[in-house]
């Protein structure tokens, strides 16, 4: 009993490797000339990707809630920050002009009202947090109340975002229409157009990444994790031991949107633009197809698929552009079928491999002795 | 022996199917600390009893009421279980993936909040009373195995131990020895027997042998078409005209 519960699957001698990895070794090779800085701006998006696959994982791996919205929660926080840069772009637009370019453009010579706190960094950060968060709190308060469950919450969610994305490419919103926002400048007065802003938010991105991987296995390790897993497997089960499962799934519901949310508000002054485009379904099922591929329920996994594919994807969309669809699904169907725990079961696949190897030498010249084996382990 | 308030009080409860009548005009009285067997040829109604009991499924009308001033119709599934009803499914319903002493903790008796899930500590005296529950349900060797593995009788015992985990109050057992093996069911009985008087105990039961073991003298309860037929203790219960009727088909209008 005094034995923690095995949930995670995290070892922190992993997961401090990674950390130190990820946070020092690659700035320190960029700062000295052995990365370049494009490479490390691309790692710095792979990483905002990771951390909304971890998102999904802590949804889909952990609780059982398949979520195709996770993109919508992400977009939505990189819109918060975009509003935020959009202001600091200042007089130096297109236009001249102290409102953002499209605004001039669709004609408007006053800065709405929503947009007049986003010139407080701190206000804009609240928001990242907020309104995905009050988003993803109501719809989730609505569905988990309803009982939705399975494939029906999945589409839902598949809708929800859907509906936001058509909502997003109109330019009534004032949120930019399809062309989104672009052209950032300084964030916190700093130039968003040199290397050591850049190294910083890569930075920035590598420790959110740590710290909300490094969370997540706390989170599954408590005795939520224990209530997460369940309702993941039998959810009636955990009704009829007396848990108000709606409850905790709206609290992982809403701390996803929120963990997703932040990684969108890094990606954003990383990439240089956020449109509607980000929000779309297939944005949603790619980042599952990520956290498919690098290992369902294992955090660590997710992290991998989403940097391994992008990066596939990076290198593929340059070296064979009219190939990348075709290497993405192929790659995914070689994954269902001969690797179902992804790219982090590789190394007990192959371990299994070499002690059936080894089980069947020893088999050929002592079939008794193995048998018997086999029979102790019984109950 | 009704002069004890009810510990849980049945009248009229009515429940259809499509028409089929589960429910029909069911009183059902249990008084504190009896153990209660529920016997019933197929479609009798007893699982269905127990859904609406423990808030699965809701009747078209009657009343439930829970320790004289809780009515039981008005609340859902987990504020049903916190009030102390804990309920064990015909088929063993355990978290497979999860270990045996992590299914016992799932049930243990406290605080449901999220936040205690994340902060709440197990106390000495709780890891006592696993430990304890373990040695009940003759699963100390097996604590850490994930509950899929085990056996079928061993996963029927561990979901006996969660109710015990729980501290129920009334402890609901369906066909607690389904598809166990004779000597596995001898043991069920004697478990059984063991929590009687600790906790109210309503067992629903097909096998009459098992029956003839725990109720010993105490009421057996007959149901037939969601009414309650006879009532009594087992032999009076067996004798009875209507229930061999039932039971056997309709022979003795033919005889």
């Amino acid at each position: 009993m005094t034995k923690a519960p095995a949930v995670s699957k995290v070892r922190t001698p992993l997961l401090i490797a990674m950390a130190v990895f990820l946070i020092v070794v690659m700035p320190a090779l960029n700062a000295a000339g052995f990365i370049e800085d494009f490479t490390l701006n691309i790692w710095g998006k792979y990483l905002c990707y990771a951390i909304m696959a971890v998102s999904i994982d802590l949804l889909w791996g952990y609780t059982g809630l398949l979520c195709l919205g996770q993109a919508l929660f992400f977009t939505l926080g990189g819109y918060m920050m975009g509003m935020h840069l959009m202001l600091m772009i200042g007089k130096l637009g297109s236009y001249n002009s102290d409102l953002p370019d499209f605004l001039v453009f669709l004609g408007h010579t006053k800065l709405p009202a929503i947009w007049q706190p986003f010139y407080s960094f701190p206000f804009a950060m609240l928001m990242v947090f907020l309104v995905p968060g009050i988003l993803a709190l109501i719809f989730g308060f609505l569905a988990f109340r309803s009982r939705i469950k399975g494939v029906y919450f999945s589409i839902l969610t598949q809708a929800l975002t859907y509906a936001a994305a058509l909502l997003f490419f109109r330019n009534e919103l004032l949120m930019g229409g399809n062309n989104g926002f672009t052209d950032f400048r300084t964030l916190l007065g700093a130039n968003l157009r040199e290397a050591p802003t850049q190294r910083i938010l890569y930075i920035v991105s590598a420790i959110l990444l740590v710290a909300v991987v490094a969370g997540c296995k706390w989170l599954t390790s408590t005795r939520f994790g224990l209530i997460q897993r369940a309702i993941r497997d039998s959810e009636n089960r955990v009704l009829f031991s007396g848990y108000a499962t709606a409850n905790f799934k709206l609290f992982i519901f809403v701390l996803c949107a929120m963990i997703a949310a932040a990684a969108g508000a890094l990606y954003v002054p990383q990439v240089g633009i956020i449109n509607p485009g980000e929000m779309t379904t297939e944005r949603s099922l790619e980042a599952v197809v990520w956290v498919a591929l690098g290992g369902r329920g294992t955090l660590v996994g997710p992290v991998l698929g989403a940097v391994s594919v992008n990066a596939l994807k990076s290198w593929a969309t340059r070296a064979y552009p009219d190939m990348w669809l075709l290497i993405l699904g192929g790659s995914f169907v070689l994954v269902v079928m001969f690797m179902p725990k992804g790219i982090i079961g590789i190394p007990a696949q192959v371990r299994a491999l070499i002690a059936k190897m080894k089980n069947r030498g020893a088999n050929s010249r002592q079939p008794v002795t193995t048998k018997q084996d086999a029979e102790v382990t019984e109950p | 022996m009704k002069q004890k308030p009810f510990l849980l009080a049945a009248e009229g409860l009515n429940k259809s199917f499509d028409g089929f009548k589960a429910i029909n005009d069911l009183n059902f009285y249990l008084t504190e600390g009896e153990l209660r067997t529920v016997i019933g040829p197929n479609g009798a109604g007893k699982t269905t009893f127990l859904d609406i009991i423990t808030g699965r499924t809701r009747p078209d009308s009657g009343n439930l009421e829970w320790d004289t001033d809780h009515d039981l119709l008005k609340l859902n599934e987990y504020e049903i279980y916190r009030m102390g009803i804990g309920r064990k499914f015909q088929t063993p319903t355990v978290f497979s993936d999860h270990t045996v002493i992590e299914n016992l903790l799932l049930s243990m008796a406290g605080p449901r909040s999220i936040w205690h899930s994340l902060f709440g500590r197990v106390t000495a005296a709780q890891k006592e009373r696993l430990a304890e529950i373990l040695e009940t349900i003759k699963l100390n060797t097996q604590a850490y195995r994930k509950a899929g593995e085990l056996a079928h009788g061993q996963k029927q015992w561990l979901e006996i131990g969660m109710l015990l985990a729980q501290e129920a109050r009334l402890l609901l057992v369906d066909e607690p020895a389904a598809g166990m093996t004779d000597e596995e069911t001898y043991r069920t009985g004697e478990l059984l027997l063991s929590l009687a008087g600790k906790h109210t105990i309503m067992v629903i039961e097909h096998d009459m042998e098992f029956v003839r073991q725990i109720s010993q003298g105490r009421t057996v309860t007959v149901l037939h078409q969601g009414h309650v037929l006879a009532e009594g203790p087992v032999e009076k219960v067996q004798s009875d005209e209507r229930v061999i009727e039932v039971y056997l088909g309709r022979k003795s209008k033919a005889a």
